[in-house]
């Protein structure tokens, strides 16, 4: 009995601990003036988690735009309202879909690999001999990767909301034969820029943070085998989608559910 | 460290189409314009019940949109709502002083909007002026009632 609340203390300690080191690994790689070699390493890694995830969001963009469209059309069409559609498929994109699904998908494709490059030159002590000769693995190694991650995720979202939009303007105009005039203008009449477009980009910068800072911390402090750096990526991949989720509905209350 | 010039270039289009997309999300999602905040004017009117208008809610004339509602708020010296209504420049001076406005509704379920019919009156109205003449929301509850009463009183 005593050896289990020992356990159970000693998990708690554990938890707090790795918290701590998180956050202290945060603040100490994201904080700094960038050099011109900093700024380079910055722009190789945008490279590769901004233009190479730029494919996956945006077609899966357009599948969601088209059937976003596809659903609400045969919903409106009963009520006599499916010039409403453009209205529908742009709220729901810009405040929900864009900012959670592009993250998810973020996540998943440039997440797991930031946790397992940075994983597997740990494991090869490469990290602690950059440390022997001088120089600070976490701005080095780590803090580009922050950064490009917070800057991409954003620029995803917003492509992921134009594309969707467009998505749901060739299922419903172009197929399904809703008036292209008030596909727009419900639109236009009902999207707020700073209400709808604005806390949509907030939602993405937060979840940017959220999900880099996992995925690269993740990364950092591995057990350095092969087993832990596979155990690793699964955590990052868990990790940044439940924590992804439950932070939009926190936003999403605080946003959109009135209490102010 | 060797720099790539393509890599460069794809970053610097990345980026750009992200601010391309976002102006996009302006402009057709949201329709922002540009306007210069001169080329409207203010008139008041009060309504003994304005229903469910809101504020950006359309001032129409003949059905065509002419301006929207500003603000909404109770006048406490006649307890009824004063609604500021923001109308394009070139009706400045061109509506005569026994306008009318009313709070009409879209469709049977639809929203709520202002209704502006002109009068005959040689004088015309200014910027900051009030409409006297208006016509407060038709309400379902009070039509029913009337309704309910008149069949009692028959």
């Amino acid at each position: 009995m005593i050896g289990r609340i020992v356990r159970l203390g000693r998990s708690g300690c554990d938890v707090l601990e790795a918290l701590g080191r998180a956050g202290l690994f945060l603040a100490q790689s994201s904080v700094g003036m960038p050099s011109r070699e900093g700024c380079y390493l910055w722009l190789r890694q945008m490279h590769f988690v901004g233009v190479l995830s730029l494919a996956i969001v945006l077609v899966s963009g357009l599948f969601i735009g088209m059937v976003l469209a596809l659903q609400g059309y045969t919903i409106l069409v009963d009520f006599g309202a499916e010039q409403a559609l453009g209205q529908m498929v742009a709220l729901s994109l810009l405040r929900e879909l864009s900012p959670v699904v592009a993250a998810l998908l973020f996540a998943g494709r440039a997440g797991s690999a930031l946790t397992a490059e940075i994983g597997l030159m740990k494991a090869t002590e490469q990290l602690t001999s950059m440390e022997m000769i001088g120089v600070d693995p976490l701005r080095r190694v780590v803090a580009p990767r922050l950064w490009a991650g917070f800057v991409a995720l954003p620029v995803l979202t917003v492509g992921f909301s134009v594309v969707g939009v467009y998505g749901g303007y060739l299922v419903g105009v172009e197929w399904l034969g809703v008036f292209e005039g008030s596909y727009w203008s419900s639109m236009q009449s009902s999207v707020d820029f700073l209400a709808d477009v604005g806390n949509g980009m907030v939602k993405s910068l937060v979840f940017a943070l959220v999900v880099t800072w996992i995925a690269v911390f993740q990364g950092y402090d591995l057990v350095p085998t092969s087993e832990g750096i596979s155990r690793a990526t699964t955590r990052t991949v868990v990790y940044s989608s439940l924590a992804v989720l439950g932070l939009d509905f926190v936003l999403t209350a605080v946003m959109f559910g009135g209490f102010s | 460290m060797k720099r790539s010039k393509t890599m460069e270039l794809g970053v610097g289009l990345f980026m750009l189409a992200g601010i391309l997309g976002l102006l996009f999300l302006g402009l057709r999602v949201s329709g922002l314009t540009f306007t210069v905040p001169d080329d409207t004017f203010r008139l008041e009117a009060n309504f003994a019940n304005i229903g469910s208008l809101k504020p950006r809610s359309r001032v129409t004339m003949s059905g065509v949109t002419v301006g929207r509602v500003t603000a909404i708020d109770l006048d406490t010296e006649w307890y009824d709502a004063r609604v500021t209504l923001e109308l394009d420049a070139e009706l400045e001076g061109r509506l005569p002083r026994d306008t009318t406005a009313s709070v009409l509704t879209s469709g049977l379920l639809g929203e709520q909007y202002i209704g502006l019919s002109v009068g005959g009156d040689p004088e015309m109205l200014d910027d900051g002026d009030t409409i006297r003449d208006t016509q407060s929301a038709v309400v379902l509850e009070e039509l029913i009632q009337q309704f309910v009463s008149s069949m009692v009183n028959d």
